[in-house]
This record gives structure tokens, sequence and C-alpha cells, in this order.
């Protein structure tokens, strides 16, 4: 088995969880599940950031993910918030039920 | 033995996202993604970032993560019951579309990248010393703007959750 492993085999699982991210937040009705979706993608994001920086030998990706690490926590902070608001103004988590927006 | 790591690592990556987007009850899909977030801070240290393995585990999936389960668990939130019944064949050809999508992506990327010598652990470290000393040259002011956002996303929240008086 060769030992060293090939820049491309990040980047392939980057992509792979990238697309599982989407096709959760597309497919799932549960509104934290669909969160919890946008942050697999950003995860993905990350790997595809630190994975350049070994490649150039420079560290500004890591502190690119950093900053993605701090936005999702700021975004995991107020989306919750919203959740918590949305849920007890209509008692549902689904999101086919808060639909009036739609018509 | 970087490969075997990578493999086994990016395995459970892969075998945990799956499990997140097909589980149906919320907090089987949190601790999926505890395990995605897991494995992501092993390869981090194998590509030589171990502060952001570090910030991984801690702000990840320590303070994240608990913030879901958190709510999860205020609102008590159940199994997900499905509003229609998609049959078989729609959710065969789902599944198979995505598999195909995922492989095509997959071929480009592998061959659009040019040949590098590949990833060994120890080929690079991007020790914290020098993340700190860029975060504090280079970046410093993306580094205060991101605390505003922060300090403004904490206002946000606790307006947000408040009780209406």
């Amino acid at each position: 088995m060769p030992n060293a492993v090939p820049l491309s085999w990040y980047l392939i699982l980057s992509a792979i969880l990238f697309g599982l991210g989407v096709a959760g937040f597309i497919f799932r009705r549960n509104i934290i599940t669909v969160f919890m979706s946008i942050e697999l993608m950003l995860n993905a994001v990350n790997l595809t950031f630190v994975t350049f920086s070994y490649q150039f030998k420079q560290v500004d990706g890591h502190i690119y993910s950093f900053f993605v690490m701090v936005v999702a926590a700021a975004e995991a902070a107020v989306g919750l918030a919203i959740i918590l608001t949305v849920f007890k103004n209509r008692g549902t988590l689904m999101i086919d039920d808060v639909n009036s927006m739609k018509y | 033995m970087t490969a075997l790591l990578f493999l086994i690592f990016a395995a459970i990556a892969i075998f945990c996202g799956i499990s997140l987007v097909v589980q149906t009850h919320p907090v089987a899909s949190a601790l999926s993604l505890i395990g995605v977030m897991g494995s992501l801070a092993v390869l981090y240290l194998l590509l030589g970032g171990e502060f952001i393995a570090a910030a991984q585990v801690i702000v990840y999936a320590g303070a994240i993560m608990v913030l879901f389960v958190f709510v999860i668990m205020l609102l008590n939130a159940g199994a997900e019951t499905p509003t229609f019944q998609a049959s078989s064949f729609v959710k065969y050809l789902g599944i198979f579309l995505l598999v195909a999508f995922l492989g095509l992506i997959s071929f480009i990327i592998q061959a659009a990248l040019p040949k590098t010598e590949g990833v060994v652990f120890g080929g690079f470290q991007g020790t914290t010393a020098d993340v700190g000393r860029k975060l504090f040259t280079s970046y410093l002011l993306p580094f205060e703007v991101v605390s505003v956002l922060i300090l403004i996303a904490l206002v946000g929240a606790i307006v947000l959750a408040r009780k209406e008086v």
C-alpha cells in the first residue's frame, strides 16, 4: 500500500460530504436536521481549505477554516434562536407546515 | 500508515454522513454529525493542521453540537413523520442519481487535478504559533470584524429568544 495519499482523495471526500449535506438539506423535513445538513456542508468546505493549505504549505487555509467555524457558531446561535421562536409561535418543527409565506 | 488512517477515517466520515441524512430522529442525526466532525479532526491532523483539529473538536463537536442537542431536548423533537409516501421506484432512482452525480464529481476532480506528490504525515506542520502569528498580523482586520459579528449574533440570539414583555 502506498504511503502517500493523493491530494484528490481529500477533495473527493470533501465533495462527497458536501453532496450528502445538499441531499439532507433537500430531503429532510425536520428543520433541525436541515440545519445540521448545513453544518455538514460547512465542514466539507473546511476540509478543502485545509487540504489546499497543505498543498501550498501556507497556513492561510487554516485561518479561513477558523473563520468559517466562527461564522458557523454565530449562525448556530441565531438559527437555533429562530427555530425556538418558530416552535413557540407554531408548535411544529416540520418545514412543510411553516408555509404561510407561500400563498 | 497515512493512507490506512485516511481510508479508515474517510470511511467513518462518509458512513456517519449517510447516517445523518437517512436517520429520522434528530438526536441520531446529531450523533452522526459528531462522528463526522471527529473523523474530520483526525484528517486535519494528518494534513498538519493541529490548531484547526483542536478547534474542530472543541468548538464544533463541543460547543455547537451541545447547542444543537440542547435545542432538540428542549423542543422534545421526536422522529420525523413522512408527509407523503414516495414510491420505491422514485427512492431508488434518487439514490442512483445521487451516487452517479457524486461519482461524476469524483471523476472530474481526479481527472482535472495535476499530479502532485501526495499527502504524507509530517510533510507540512501548520503549528499553532504560525497560525497565531498570521492571524494577528496579516488577518488582524478580519479577526476584529469577526469579533463584531460574534457580538451581533449574541445580541440577535438574545433578542430572538427572550420572553415577550
